[in-house]
Order: structure tokens, then C-alpha cells, then sequence
């Protein structure tokens, strides 16, 4: 049984009040950092505890804390990105859905740590019921006395509000999301300057997922070397995995980092294998913007490794045989799924969901999407898997904001790894409107590895 | 210590001032290290970043920490820093990613530049002639939109635009309150007045000179001529509202247009008020003070005054010299 630091007291019935939440030793964290802790001392913590993002880009929580500027007479902002919006990831929506406090409490202490007076929590607007969520817990917490002004006795004041976004996946992109907390179009800025020397208002800002700053909340209790102690490596700590798709049990699931991807997908404490007995074919590791592997890739290594469920091992080959970490939206696909349907899936979201600001990513997603469903419906020809890959690099690395990276690896990796199927729409249009491709050689075992001469 | 910094750009090194981008150095450079510039507009506070077409390779970041930048960048916003090394044509991947932006660019372009008043004075034209391929692979149906009238005086045309936001930018910094903006999101986004509320502003027809393309065009000038056939003189009138510096476009004794005067990297000197642009085409109403000067890599400047430089298929054919020579003398007349 991994350990659990976020989800520990999920099972215990109205967790989502205060009450039960604070009988669980709930704002033991705020209690612990705004008495006896300095904000420096806070994000010292968090340097220790090797917190790494978990929105999807993985840098280091504390190292993105102390580039924070601190310039005399100005505000500083913290806000959480819970515009959460990565098909195939909904752990933010989980966390905040069932256990919101944990959510509050994190941000009292990363505020305090930052010395943000007012903090925001972003979230897409979509969300509704867990902007509602969100209100009522502010409002317990502010009547318990852990928000507004002094709280616990400490001199410290704190505002908290929720704003809910419009419902853009680019409003996840930190600088379009501070654009639209503005009162702005949500287009993403152009960087430098980083929001840490200005960004909400012109002023220092932090910009966190929600679950980086729930785990705050276990690395102030517990220390933030206790907190390194989990995990493997420079994957410290738990992960929150929305794990989706053709799995037995999807939902989502808090493991250790170091999980071996196997485990993962067939224990029974996890995911307990793929549903009705069919066969795995490939994974996407973590969230739609991530590169897509075939069976054989996600369990092992080109070495010959066991791949783990940690930053370093999902990304072990690079962009030719590994993926990434991502948010961690976890979608199995199995044998009976179409992998250029899928692909053409991906890439029609990014198409719609493109700011439209910046030339490659604003016309190049759409091309590719047009090409994809080509292909799909039986009418694609052969130079147009060669025309996908050039477009996916045009985008790749051009663009203003990541968006155009996450919607060109998709694209990339699908036909590095299923160029097959994709050959095989082409030449068997009619077939494949009929019926799918198959499992084909993508779970086969990697042949081993040459030894070097 | 000076307080200038040193920049090498394609292996030249220029001294500049600390704090300006790498698309100024290279303009104080000139000649073929300047990136082009489809979005970027030195007088418009915020332009740039967009089109993507000024990305350059950084090699070596600054003498202090000389690591290269991992990606390309927009050398429209990135600053310079002593010391930098930077590559443009000299890198190959920087020219494929050039080519690969302006062929994404033209992908929903309609490229009708047959009727295009733009043509002849459009970037895109240029920047498509210089890096772009002569075929598309692009197979599908391009993105099309109505034509909208910005009031009397201007006419926008979506399908044409490639949404620089230079525009946009103008509307904003010359007005207090905001009337123009974009609309929708991702490949249907469009420049639009709210409401297809007309612009009501004295220098609302500077939209018309900062448009790259032939999406806002002037209405007093539509289909009247060819602006290669069109001959530009430098002229200027005591104006209230604005400096009454411009170029007028003159067909025999006619003022088919006035613009504001563009320096060599197409962007105006002075935004010019509308009444200079659009009210005042009579030759009486200016002071002329001389022909404009025009690049000689311009179509505009293809047969005008100053210089005859035949080509080198004219200089070995005694007839066609001749034909030029009186082409030549007919186009100077005015």
C-alpha cells in the first residue's frame, strides 16, 4: 500500500466541512508556519522537500518560489491554476471537489511564505459546482478565523477569492491565465519578463497548480525532508494520477513516484488492468500533450528497464522512445482503439483551443487537423504522414507559449510509433472506416539491446 | 565603462544601447541581417512576438553566462545583451523555421494580390517572395470572411489578414476608449470593431499604414490604380492635428493618395491625421518637396526617375533600349 499525503482522509464522511476536516488534523500546517515558521524558512521547506510542479511542466516548486521578486512597496500575488483542462487529466477537480480545504489550507501557507496579502484561485469555468465548493470553504475557513484579517493572532492578513475563467484550455498557460484574471483577453503574454518580476498588475507573481500547493500542506507538517523521502530520486513525494480510458477501475489514484508503469496499470490497488479482458495497446502518460507510447514502450525502456511512474523515468529516451510526466492524465487506449482517430482527436482540441495569436501554432493546428481527419475518413495519401511531420516541427519550439508544443507531439509521436496504422489507412480506405487497426506489434517485446561493440 | 553593449549578428559586430532588441541591433546593422518584420512596429508600444517570422538563433547568450537559448527566438522581443551572438541567415534552422512560418502564413492567405490594392507595397508579398516556396500543400478550402467598412473612409478585409495586431495596437494608443479589437479565438479569430462600430477618431486612418497586408485598405483609393504606377513626392501642409508630413501618390496631375511617409523598413515616420489623408488631394493643398524616395528592391521604384537601369536583357538589345529610354522619359514627365 503506497503512502498517502493528499488523499490520506478522503474516505472519512463530510471530509468537504471544516469541522471533519479540521477533527483530521486539518490547518495543522497553518497553525504550524504562521507561528513558529518565517516565510523564508517556508520556501526552504519546499526547496528541501524537491516539490516539483504538477501542472505539467515539473520545475521545481521552491527554486519557481525564491525567483520570486521582492521589491519594496509593491504587491506580490500567489494564484492557483485550476483551470485544469488537459483532456484526460481531473485530479485538480477531484482534489477540489472532495477534500477543498486542503486546497485552502495550501494556499494560506504559500501565501504567507511569498507574502501575498491577496491570493486567487483560478478556476475554469466550466467548474461550477467546484467554484461553489471553493466559496463555501473560504467562507468556513474565514469564519474559523484562518483567512482575513490577523489571522490566528499572527499579524498576517490574507484575502482569498475565486474567479472563475471563461472555459479556454490556454488559460492553464500561466501568462494567459494572469491576462484573464486581469479582466483580459486570455491570450498568453510574450516572455521575458516572467510573471515572478511581473505579472498580475505589473506585480511579482506565483502562479501554481492546485495539487503543488496542496503539497505544501504535508511538507510543513511533516518537513520537507521527510517529504524527499517519498518517491525516487528527483521525483520526490506522491503524485495525484487521473487515470482514464479502457482500465478496469479509472479514477484518481494518489501513488508514490517510482510506481512501476505495470503495477500501475495492472495491480488491484490501482487500475487493476485493462477492462473486459482486452489486451493494452498504448498509453498516454500524461495528459494530451504529452507523447503517445506504444505497450511495449510504457512498461519498458529501450534499455530494458522497468519504466516507472516518476519526471525521470516517463521521459528516459527523449522524445524518440520516452513521453512525459505531464499532469499526469493517464489514458490507456486498448487493443480496439483506433491510434489515428485518437490522434485527429487531440488534434482537433488543440485546433479549437489555439489562442489564435501567434501564426504557427493559430494555422498550423488546423492543418494538421485537416490532414488527420483526411486520413481518418479514407481518403489521406501517402506524402501526407511526411507533410504531418513537417508541420508538427514547423510548430514545434516557434510558437509564444507551449501550446504549440503540445499540440505538436501528439501528432509527432503518434507516427513515429503507429506509422503502420497510419500506412494502413492510406492504403486500406475502406477498410478502415470498417474496422480498426488492431493490436498489431505494439505490445511485442522490445528486442534487446545491441551490445556496444 | 561605456554603457554600450556589444551584439554579433551573422558574424557582424555593432555597438548598440543597452536594452534594445536584437531586431533594432540588426536594423542599425541593415542589408540582409535584418529579420523581416511582419508584426513588430517600432512605434507601437506592446507590438510584436506574433508572426513569428523574426525568429533567430542565439548562440551565445551574453559574455556573463554564454549558454545559447534553447529555442529560437522572436528577435522583436528579445533584448540584447553584451556580449550576444546571434544567427540568422547564417543558420539553416533558422531559415527553414522562416520558411516554414511564411508558408503557415500564407496557407489562409487568398492571394489575390492581382486585385489587391496592397500589392506592390505589401510585406507579405516580399516576405513570400524571399522565403517562401512556389508551391502550397495545402489542400483544403481557405478561410474566407465578408468584407466589413470601417466607416466611409476604410475597408477591412479578413480574409487578407494575418492577424498582426498592429491595428489593434493603433486603435488602442491613439484613443482612450477602445474600439477595435479581435474577436473569437485560434484560425477564427478577427480583427473587428465591436459591433462593426465605425472607428470615430482624427487618426484612425494610420490602421491603413500599419497593415502589412491588404486587409485595411484606404476606400478613397480602392481599384483606383496600381501603386507602381503611381509616383510618390514628399509634401507637407500646415496642419492642426498632426505634423502634415506625408507622401503624396501622384498619377499624371492627380493625388490618388495620401500616406504617411514610410522609412525603409515600411513603417511610418509620423502617423498623419485624417483629414491630411484623406480630405486634402489637391496638389494646392501642399508644399512639395521633392520625390520619395523609394528602395530600389520596391516594384514601386521599378521604372521611375533618378537612375535608368535597364536590365541586363534590355542592355544587349539596341531596340529595347530604345523603348525603354522613351518609357523612361514618359514616366519622368510629371
Amino acid at each position: 500500500m503506497g503512502r498517502k499525503l493528499l488523499l490520506e482522509h478522503i474516505n472519512v464522511p463530510g471530509i468537504n466541512t471544516f469541522d471533519v476536516y479540521r477533527q483530521q488534523g486539518g490547518y495543522r500546517a497553518v497553525e504550524k508556519a504562521l507561528k513558529t515558521l518565517s516565510p523564508e524558512a517556508i520556501v526552504e521547506e519546499v526547496k528541501k522537500s524537491g516539490l516539483r510542479g504538477r501542472g505539467g511542466a515539473g520545475f521545481p516548486t521552491g527554486m519557481k518560489w525564491s525567483f520570486l521578486a521582492k521589491p519594496e512597496g509593491k504587491a506580490r500575488y500567489l494564484v492557483c491554476n485550476a483551470d485544469e483542462s488537459e483532456p484526460g487529466t481531473f485530479k485538480d477537480r477531484y482534489l477540489m471537489t472532495y477534500i477543498p480545504h486542503l486546497l485552502i489550507e495550501g494556499m494560506i501557507v504559500s501565501s504567507f511564505a511569498l507574502g501575498a496579502a491577496v491570493s486567487y484561485i483560478y478556476v475554469r469555468g466550466e467548474m461550477m459546482p467546484q467554484i461553489r465548493i471553493l466559496e463555501r470553504a473560504i467562507a468556513e475557513a474565514k469564519n474559523a478565523g484562518f483567512l482575513g484579517k490577523n489571522i490566528l493572532g499572527s499579524g498576517y492578513d490574507l484575502e482569498l477569492y475565486v474567479q472563475p475563467g471563461g472555459g479556454a484550455y490556454i488559460c492553464g498557460e500561466e501568462t494567459a491565465l494572469i491576462e484573464s484574471l486581469e479582466g483580459k483577453r486570455g491570450n498568453p503574454r510574450i516572455k521575458p519578463p516572467f510573471p515572478a518580476i511581473s505579472g498580475l498588475y505589473g506585480c511579482p507573481t506565483v502562479v501554481n497548480n492546485v495539487e503543488s500547493i496542496a503539497a505544501v500542506v504535508p511538507i510543513i507538517n511533516d518537513g520537507g525532508e521527510e517529504y524527499a523521502k517519498v518517491g525516487i530520486g528527483r521525483s520526490t513525494g506522491t503524485k495525484l494520477i487521473s487515470a482514464g480510458g479502457n482500465l478496469a477501475k479509472p479514477g484518481v489514484y494518489e501513488i508514490e513516484l517510482g510506481l512501476p508503469v505495470e503495477e500501475f496499470i495492472y495491480s488491484e490497488e490501482y487500475c487493476g488492468g485493462i477492462a473486459n479482458g482486452k489486451r493494452l495497446k498504448a498509453v498516454v502518460a500524461g495528459g494530451s500533450s504529452v507523447p503517445v507510447l506504444p505497450a511495449n514502450l510504457i512498461l519498458k525502456t529501450v534499455n530494458g528497464e522497468k519504466r516507472l511512474m516518476s519526471y525521470e523515468s516517463l521521459a528516459d529516451g527523449g522524445f524518440v522512445s520516452g513521453s512525459m510526466m505531464g499532469s499526469g492524465g493517464f489514458i490507456a487506449f486498448d487493443e480496439d482503439q483506433c491510434m489515428v482517430r485518437n490522434t485527429w482527436n487531440f488534434s482537433r482540441f488543440y485546433h479549437h483551443e489555439s489562442c489564435g495569436q501567434c501564426s504557427p501554432c493559430r494555422e498550423g493546428t488546423g492543418w494538421m487537423e485537416k490532414v488527420l481527419h483526411r486520413i481518418e475518413y479514407g481518403h489521406g495519401k501517402y506524402s501526407d504522414i511526411d507533410l504531418l511531420v513537417d508541420v508538427s516541427r514547423k510548430i514545434e519550439g516557434n510558437t509564444i507559449c507551449p501550446l504549440g508544443d503540445a499540440a505538436a507531439w501528439p501528432v509527432a509521436s503518434a507516427i513515429r510509433h503507429f506509422r503502420d496504422e497510419f500506412e494502413w489507412h492510406i492504403t486500406h480506405p475502406a477498410e478502415a472506416v470498417k474496422r480498426n487497426f488492431g493490436l498489431a506489434h505494439y505490445a511485442d517485446p522490445l528486442p534487446p539491446v545491441a551490445e556496444p561493440a | 565603462m561605456s554603457d554600450k553593449v556589444k551584439v554579433t549578428i551573422d558574424g557582424i559586430t555593432v555597438e548598440v544601447e543597452p536594452g534594445i532588441s536584437i531586431l533594432n541591433a540588426a536594423r542599425q546593422i541593415g542589408g540582409d541581417v535584418v529579420p523581416p518584420a511582419m508584426c513588430y512596429y517600432s512605434k507601437l508600444e506592446g507590438s510584436g512576438g506574433k508572426c513569428r517570422t523574426c525568429l533567430v538563433k542565439v548562440s551565445k547568450g551574453s559574455e556573463k553566462d554564454p549558454r545559447p537559448m534553447p529555442k529560437l527566438v522572436a528577435s522583436c522581443r528579445t533584448n540584447v545583451m553584451d556580449g550576444m551572438e546571434v544567427q540568422n541567415i547564417t543558420s539553416p534552422e533558422v531559415v527553414e523555421a522562416r520558411k516554414g512560418v511564411v508558408e503557415i502564413l500564407l496557407i489562409n492567405h487568398p492571394l489575390d494580390c492581382p486585385i489587391c490594392d496592397q500589392a506592390g507595397e505589401c510585406h507579405l508579398q516580399d516576405l513570400a517572395f524571399e522565403h517562401g516556396s512556389e508551391a502550397t500543400r495545402y489542400e483544403f478550402e481557405r478561410r474566407t470572411f465578408d468584407r466589413i467598412d470601417i466607416g466611409d473612409k476604410i475597408q477591412l478585409h479578413m480574409t487578407r489578414c494575418i492577424l498582426c495586431y498592429r491595428c489593434v495596437y493603433t486603435a488602442d494608443q491613439i484613443t482612450n476608449n477602445r474600439v477595435h479589437g479581435v474577436l473569437g479565438r485560434g484560425d477564427a479569430s478577427e480583427i473587428s470593431t465591436y459591433i462593426e462600430k465605425a472607428i470615430d477618431n482624427d487618426f484612425s486612418g494610420n490602421v491603413i499604414d500599419v497593415c502589412p497586408v491588404g486587409a485595411l485598405t484606404d476606400r478613397t483609393f480602392r481599384f483606383k490604380n496600381r501603386v507602381w504606377f503611381t509616383k510618390p513626392v514628399d509634401a507637407h501642409r500646415d496642419c492642426p492635428t498632426c505634423s502634415g508630413k506625408v507622401t503624396l501618390w501622384y498619377k499624371g496631375a492627380d493625388v490618388l493618395r495620401v500616406t504617411a511617409r514610410k522609412d525603409q523598413f515600411g513603417e511610418a515616420e509620423e502617423f498623419i491625421c485624417n483629414t491630411c489623408r484623406f480630405d486634402t488631394k489637391q496638389t494646392g493643398d501642399w508644399v512639395i518637396e521633392g520625390p520619395r524616395n523609394i528602395s530600389n528592391n520596391s516594384v514601386i521604384s521599378a521604372n521611375h526617375y533618378e537612375t535608368l537601369r535597364p536590365l541586363p536583357v534590355v542592355q544587349n538589345n539596341a531596340l529595347l533600349q530604345e523603348a525603354n529610354k522613351e518609357q523612361f522619359e514618359r514616366a519622368t514627365k510629371f
